[in-house]
């Protein structure tokens, strides 16, 4: 088959009906810019409501729970063995929250292959004074490096600098708690712990996650200071911080963790659950308005070729009387219709480009995301793959019937028409 | 190879809607080469009918055709278009042409989709049909652009282009005046005269009847004489 001359053909049907193309490919260029647009702005929310928690929070956090023991001492007496025992009233053993021989498993953890890093913490439940009244609170000790690499917190600080918590008795304390006590950057905020140590830290900084309830009662400060504050020895470490590379591993790897070190395991799948939800409902409906659009534009153009080639009759007899056969006609249809596809298609991904430009800069503020200035978009090139494909399926389906239509039409009967 | 161009043998067609109806009892004709032939009879005895048969558009029929002694009954879809491309030349009543190209494009059209010459020289040769027939001023002209008479003579031009076995027209004066019809049967005759051209034309003008060859007569489906 010769394609260029069944090209050419279809080129010039399209021109003498230049009114009705248009029309056609601004269909397919709205329904793939619209579509563009929307997968590009609902993924750009997804990304930043899950980064709100998947860049806080890791993939799997190892920690000690204070829980009964499993096996009381009834169990290892050998007169009881074979029986069913009942112990009432049971009390849960405090163990320690530190994590024992920490050091050895962190240095474990770094040579596995599915691990992007580790990151060690210490959390401790502390009262913070101010004059007279205690406000309760939590103190992260971390280690500020990899909890920087690992999580971002500076992109939560909003004042200071992190590597200000790399020196000893520093703090970073929370917006609100901040706010509540007066206090700003340089002030000396007092600091009881459960033991009752106290120490006073000077402030570096104050961190905004959005949150309030984690606003309200969140402090940071290195291991070291933290360490030195509870009164515990420098390998003294209640939580360690896992992030995979691939977050779908991370229930598979917690259960294996738990089991190797003997330590409590979550993963980023249980505690967060209700955000996935979330994120597939908004990409669903985005994939299905943009396909709801597309499957429009293909009927536009279903019916516009149906119109041409009622108007095109004639030359389509012609065509066959001088020795065009049915299979050429059809593809003189298709290629016609693809043409429009091909050319709305990309103008589509064009508009689409220029309309996530314009929203990525429309301003967006909310107290709750301090970071964010704009309305977030995704440039995922996947969304053009399949914006493209998506726009050449369509027209090839909706040109598809027509073109049929025309490879059937008998010359005979229109040359007898006239 | 034999002199016969076209050969029919037992051609017969129905027409099946509204009543079962026989348009064509039992048609044998043959045209040899060279031959200028014209087809007359009452309206309505079946001259169309038997054009497009023979033409390969209607494939609907009972008997056999035979085109320089190969037969074409039975052939598929796409070997009829081969043959309507390279051996047959249409000329119908009405111009039939493409009103998306010019006249040169139009008549170049069936030598492309034939596709053994350059476009360079199927031009050179479009050119040179619309040459013989006094066109190649119009030749960058849109049909609608055209008077009745022109548009019959590009027709011819895009019937010559691929120099086919046979030309084949259907009333192709029917619509003219007396003026182009002579023009067009001066075309013919010169075509056959000087290059050999086999025509099988079916008219209603006795007088364009009577100065071609060879005339067959048909009375209600059947040749008799
Ligand atoms: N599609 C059809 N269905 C049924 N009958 C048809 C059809 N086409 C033609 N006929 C009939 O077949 C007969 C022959 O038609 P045809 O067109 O071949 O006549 P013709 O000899 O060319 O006449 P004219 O000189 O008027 O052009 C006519 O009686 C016509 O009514
Ligand atoms: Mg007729």
């Amino acid at each position: 088959m010769n394609f260029k001359l069944i090209i050419n053909i279809a080129l010039h049907l399209l021109r003498a009906r230049l009114k009705q193309t248009v029309v056609a490919g601004v269909g397919v260029t709205f329904g793939i810019a619209m579509f563009i647009t929307l997968v590009s702005f609902m993924n750009g929310l997804n990304d930043l409501l899950d980064g709100l928690m998947l860049n806080r929070t890791p993939h799997v956090r190892l920690y000690n729970e204070i829980k009964p023991s499993e096996n009381q001492p009834i169990s290892y007496a050998e007169n009881y063995k074979n029986n069913t025992n009942f112990i009432a009233s049971v009390k849960p053993k405090d163990r320690g929250k530190a994590i024992y021989n920490c050091k050895s498993i962190i240095h474990d953890l770094k040579q596995d292959k599915r691990i992007v890093d580790v990151a060690p913490k210490i959390t401790a439940p502390v009262f913070f004074n101010s004059g007279t009244i205690e406000i309760s609170g939590v103190i992260n000790g971390i280690d500020v490096l990899a909890e920087e690499k690992l999580f971002k917190i500076s992109e939560y600080i909003i004042e200071g600098q992190i590597p200000d918590l790399l020196e000893n008795n520093s703090i970073i304390i929370g917006k609100g708690l901040a706010n509540k006590m007066l206090l700003k950057k340089g002030d000396i905020i007092k600091v009881t712990t459960s033991k009752g140590n106290l120490a006073s830290l000077k402030i570096v900084g104050i961190s905004q996650v959005g949150i309030s309830e984690i606003d309200d009662v969140m402090s940071y400060t290195s291991l070291v200071t933290a360490q030195k504050l509870l009164g515990e020895p420098t390998n003294y470490i209640t939580d360690i911080q896992v992030k995979a590379f691939d977050i779908t591993t991370a229930p598979a790897l917690a259960k294996e963790f738990a089991l190797k070190y003997d330590l409590d395991a979550i993963d980023y799948q249980t505690t967060n659950s209700q955000f996935e939800t979330g994120s597939s409902v908004r990409s669903i409906i985005s994939y299905a308005v943009g396909i709801v659009l597309l499957i429009v534009a293909g009927f536009g153009i279903y019916n516009i070729l149906n119109m041409m080639i009622f108007e095109k009759m004639d030359s389509i007899a012609i065509l066959k009387a001088t020795g065009f056969s049915g299979n050429d006609v059809k593809w003189i249809f298709i290629s016609l219709s693809m043409v429009i596809g091909i050319a709305g298609g990309i103008l589509g991904l064009v508009f689409g480009y220029v309309f996530s430009s314009i929203i990525d800069v429309v301003p967006f503020n909310t107290a709750a995301l301090p970071t964010i200035k704009t309305y977030p978009v995704n440039y995922n090139p996947m969304f053009y793959v399949i914006g493209i494909t998506f726009a050449l399926v369509t027209t090839f389906i909706a040109g598809l019937f027509p073109a049929l239509k025309a490879s059937r039409i008998d010359p005979v009967e229109i040359i007898r028409g006239k | 190879m034999s002199n016969i161009v076209l050969e029919t043998k037992g051609l017969t067609k129905y027409f099946y809607d509204p009543i079962q109806f026989q348009v064509l009892k039992s048609i044998d004709m043959s045209i040899n080469h060279g031959e200028f032939v014209s087809i007359v009879g009452k309206s309505g005895c079946g001259k169309s009918t038997l054009l497009y048969l023979l033409s390969t558009m209607d494939t609907d029929y009972e008997g056999e055709i035979y085109m320089h002694e190969e037969l074409v009954t039975g052939k598929s879809d796409k070997e009829l278009a081969q043959i309507r491309n390279e051996k047959i030349g249409f000329v119908f009543q009405f111009h039939y042409l493409l009103s998306e190209y010019n006249v040169l494009k139009n008549v170049m059209l069936p030598g492309m989709k034939l596709n053994k010459l350059s476009e360079e020289e199927i031009e050179h040769n479009a050119m040179q049909h619309l040459k013989t027939l006094e066109m190649q001023d119009q030749a960058l002209k849109m049909p609608n652009q055209l008077s009745g008479g022109q548009k019959q003579r590009v027709a011819i031009a895009r019937a010559l282009i691929n120099n086919p076995l046979i030309i084949m027209g259907d009333e192709p004066t029917g619509n003219l005046d007396k003026k182009n019809s002579d023009i067009v049967f001066d075309i013919f005759k010169h075509l056959t005269q000087d290059h050999n051209q086999t025509i099988l034309v079916v008219t209603h003008d006795n007088d364009f009847a009577a100065r071609t060859q060879r005339t067959i007569t048909m009375e209600d489906g059947r040749i008799i004489t």
